[in-house]
């Protein structure tokens, strides 16, 4: 079967301020979703949100008009519980219809809690049984250099997806096969529903697990869009000549953008009435950078 | 030394390479491959075990070594399959049914992905190997995963033309089968129909319907039956899902008795699910379950265990006189 020609791609920018707008965005759109659902993963998207931005604006290939493009790069999520905040973006680029946002949850509504690709075009890989997703990305991976195309497989996973066996099941066999064009993506926030990471199962240290699996490491700010922006495009562009996996650990804030959640850590899971929900919108559209 | 001195001492890798049974397997994939299609095999670390090194060594770029790494395996095969390949993954079917159950409902049934598992060593197979080696509860774990087709071939050309066949299914598949070691019953350029159960004679008295490795000690018990007089007939139904519905109320019609025989749990398995069936359709039929009655199976070499468990042709024939008695 012949590739289809792709359409062009969407409007995109490496520009700080227009990322940083973007990363905004998602939290301010995950506010408005989650109050139609009234329960949501506020604080899980917040740390994940510029890394949403950067990937989706600024770095992948990606055709809206064609979500089945054979070439474009994919994104995966292990911890798929912050789907609502990918979900604004791909009505953004023109995946879906944006009226399909405002039937968030709702019955017949293909968007819930964890993202179905089996509903939602631009969802390269359900999720939601954390854990699986970097063992998808590794099979996506392997696909890609069987057929010879050159996409890279970002994965991103929670740092409490760390406790997770088939993770390092994964890690392993990603590095046994050199698979240079799978980049996992660790959302480094700190907190699990029980608490911190470090204080359920400690995963530390991280970087150097990692390198022990046979994978390249880079650690950036993940609420710094110049430098995730700088290193997830220099992990596209090396894919080719890396003969390893790269781990990108994203040391973010949990809930960063509205202070309370920042600090308290069962906004994990949570619901703001109208009025918190319009005042946490301000907080996070008013501050300054 | 060498090597050991007696023909009659043995090791695992060259054994398997001289068992002709295990080849049905790799045979399939290469043909699949010849044909053009985008086969991609897998293995945990048993490819001596499943014949899958002779798929190896002939498409080495086709063949995915995942090691000790089920779960791994299950999810990257799913992976594979959203590029345009045609994973078939196998291992043992205790570890696929139970160890793998999650990655196969979240990763490949409910993604709707073209993967094809192979659960093999089926059954009480590994004898003293033990209760982690039987995989008496696969059939009931995978039958009630939404979407996902379920066959239990009885012998090697009926595995192999089910395996060449799923090249047109669109459903993800669990294959069951046992160890290669299982009597030829059919011709080697047999068809295979999904979801359609074969008839082996009809029986007005008994239809036995069976699958996997104890379709043959079924079919052999049948005629030391039929030369004492009973009327049996015997369905092999290597579909369990979807199952050939109509054909278990046909022969509910016929019979006085309809007897299931598996390897496996009578709760959950092809006696369940023919009971589910028989339930919703009256019929002048008597069912009667025969397999591990929801127990772990002792350890033992596997004919002992055949033989205990009243699953080879002497077991099935003893459990039909019974109830017809």
């Amino acid at each position: 079967m012949p590739a289809p020609t792709p359409p062009p791609p969407p409007a995109r920018s490496a520009d700080r301020a227009f990322l940083e707008d973007r990363a905004d965005f998602v939290r301010t759109e995950a506010i408005r979703l989650i109050e139609i659902a009234k329960v949501g993963h506020y604080s899980s998207v917040f740390s994940a949100a510029e890394t949403f931005a950067v990937l989706y604006y600024a770095v992948m290939s990606l055709h809206p008009d064609d979500p089945r493009w054979p070439d474009r790069d994919r994104f995966l999520m292990g911890k798929g519980h912050a789907a609502v905040g990918l979900f604004p973006i791909l009505a953004d680029l023109g995946y879906l219809d944006r009226e399909v946002l405002d039937g968030y949850t709702r019955l017949g509504n293909p968007l819930g809690d964890h993202p179905d690709m089996t509903k939602v075009p631009g969802i390269d890989f359900s999720s939601g049984s954390i854990g699986h997703a970097l063992s998808n990305g590794l099979g996506m991976a392997l696909g890609g250099r069987l057929s010879g195309r050159d996409f890279t497989v970002f994965v991103m996973l929670g740092d409490g997806e760390m406790q997770e066996g088939q993770v390092w099941e994964a890690a392993l066999g990603a590095a046994h096969h050199r698979l240079g064009r799978l980049v996992a993506i660790v959302d480094r926030n700190g907190y699990q529903l029980d608490g911190a990471v470090d204080d359920i199962i400690g995963i530390e240290p991280l970087a150097d697990k990692w390198r022990a699996f046979g994978w390249d490491v880079v650690e950036v700010d993940g609420h710094d869009v110049d430098e995730l922006r700088t290193a997830l495009t220099a992990a596209k562009e090396s894919g080719g000549e890396r003969s390893r996996p790269l781990c990108i650990i994203a040391r973010t804030l949990k809930g960063k953008g509205v202070g309370y959640m920042e600090t308290e850590p069962g906004w994990h899971l949570g619901y703001l009435t109208p009025a918190d929900a319009e005042r946490a919108v301000a907080e996070i559209t008013e501050k300054k950078r | 030394m060498t090597g050991p001195r007696d023909d009659g001492s043995w090791q695992y890798r060259a054994v398997n390479r001289l068992n002709p049974g295990l080849d049905w397997f790799s045979d399939a994939l290469i043909e699949l491959v010849e044909e053009g299609h985008p086969v991609v095999a897998g293995s945990a670390d048993l490819q001596y075990s499943n014949g899958l090194v002779k798929f190896a060594e002939r498409h080495p770029d086709r063949f995915v070594q995942f090691g000790i790494s089920e779960q791994n395996m299950v999810s990257s095969a799913a992976g594979l399959a959203t590029t345009g390949a045609m994973p078939f993954v196998a291992t043992f079917a205790s570890f696929l049914g139970l160890l793998c159950c999650e990655q196969i409902r979240m990763d490949v049934a409910y993604t709707k992905l073209p993967v094809r598992l192979i659960g093999h060593h089926t059954g009480i197979s590994l004898g003293f190997y033990g209760t982690s080696h039987h995989a008496t509860e696969d059939i009931s774990t995978m039958r009630a995963i939404a979407g996902l087709t379920v066959v239990s071939p009885s012998d090697g050309p009926q595995l192999k033309a089910a395996l060449k066949a799923s090249a047109e299914w669109p459903e993800p598949i669990y294959f069951r089968t046992s160890r290669g070691r299982d009597p030829q019953i059919y011709a080697a350029d047999v068809d295979f129909v999904f979801g359609r159960g074969i008839e082996h004679g009809r029986g007005e008295d008994v239809t036995v319907i069976a699958c996997g490795s104890v379709v043959h000690p079924a079919l052999e018990a049948a005629a030391a039956l039929r030369a004492e007089g009973v009327s049996v007939g015997v369905v092999d139904m290597p579909t369990i899902k979807p199952l050939d519905e109509g054909l278990v109320r046909e022969v509910a019609a016929r019979s006085a008795i309809v007897l299931t025989v598996e390897e496996h749990n009578v709760l959950g398995g092809l006696g369940a699910a023919v009971a589910e069936v028989m339930a919703e359709t009256p019929s002048r039929a008597r069912l009667v379950r025969h397999g591990i009655r929801d127990e772990y199976s002792l350890i033992a070499p596997p004919t002992h265990l055949y033989a205990h468990y009243r699953l080879d042709a002497a077991g099935i024939a003893a459990v039909v006189r019974e109830a017809l008695s």
